[in-house]
């Protein structure tokens, strides 16, 4: 088990920086997706911060179950 | 012409309560201009600040992707070993992933300046696993661009369908034709205090 951690920990050093592709499609789908639920920029702009905290709090969850789950097999 | 209007001398009270005016002029053409080029509706229907969001957004994701995929990972292809279905998300985007089909149709693709066979489909027949030019060897060139490109494609064509809806039905928090319901009719049950 610790060295499936530690190879689960290695995947993750490694590809960490992959991650930040995910920024750009984060703050595009929040803007696209609020400016086809409203009208003005100001809701616009806000209904994108909530959802891109939305995505950003699944994807947290979806990480830390994976990693978890990587490190225990 | 369609219109959702509301009265435009209340103030904006939420963000769920727009109360603004909204021609959408003719939404049929505007959801055709949106699928041509992302925010051309919205620009046609005069709601400039979307169209700029919508265009900036779409097309930039659009553009980031097949720079990521160096121009190849937008190609439609329905051969016997390849079918592409990431094209069909990808087609969303309208005018800019069709040259795609073009490049599908020639025996020869048309050779462009930055990125050679832009668009063109990959070879499979006859094309062994190191040359550059076959699907296996543009994914192992590429590595995971060729995943991010593809990606990165296929939500700008998926986010432009909400951008087409947009376009024709107008935002889905905006009220629709509340300029009479506003108004009160008269009950006639008004009680009066007789003396």
């Amino acid at each position: 088990m610790t060295s499936a951690a530690t190879i689960a920990y290695l995947l993750f050093a490694v590809r960490v920086n992959d991650l930040w592709y995910a920024l750009p499609l984060i703050v595009v789908v929040s803007l696209v997706y609020s400016a086809t639920r409203h009208e003005l920029p100001q809701p616009i702009v806000s209904g994108a911060v909530r959802m891109a905290a939305w995505i950003c709090g699944f994807m947290a969850i979806g990480f830390a179950v994976l990693f978890a789950v990587s490190s225990m097999l | 012409m369609s219109s959702r209007t509301v009265p435009t001398s209340e103030p904006v009270v939420s963000a769920t309560e727009e109360h603004i005016e909204i021609d959408l002029k003719d939404p049929a053409f505007a959801a055709f201009l949106a699928w041509l080029m992302p925010g051309l509706g919205h620009w046609y229907q005069g709601r400039t600040h979307k169209a700029v969001i919508f265009f900036v957004c779409v097309f930039g994701t659009f553009v980031y992707g097949l720079y990521l995929g160096e121009g190849r990972v937008v190609y439609a292809s329905w051969r016997d070993n390849d079918h592409r279905l990431f094209y069909l998300c990808q087609v969303g985007v309208g005018l800019p992933a069709l040259p795609a089909l073009i490049q599908a149709r020639r025996e020869q693709p048309v050779q462009f300046p930055i990125y050679k066979d832009f668009m063109a489909p990959p070879k499979i027949v006859g094309a062994g696993p190191n040359d550059p030019d076959s699907l296996d060897g543009l994914q192992k060139r590429l590595s995971h661009f060729w995943e991010m490109g593809t990606v990165y494609t296929a939500i700008a064509g998926l986010l432009n369908i909400l951008v087409i809806y947009d376009a024709w039905g107008g935002p889905a928090y905006s009220i629709a034709g509340k300029k009479e319901d506003d108004e009160k009719p008269d009950s006639g049950g008004e009680k009066e205090d007789k003396p």
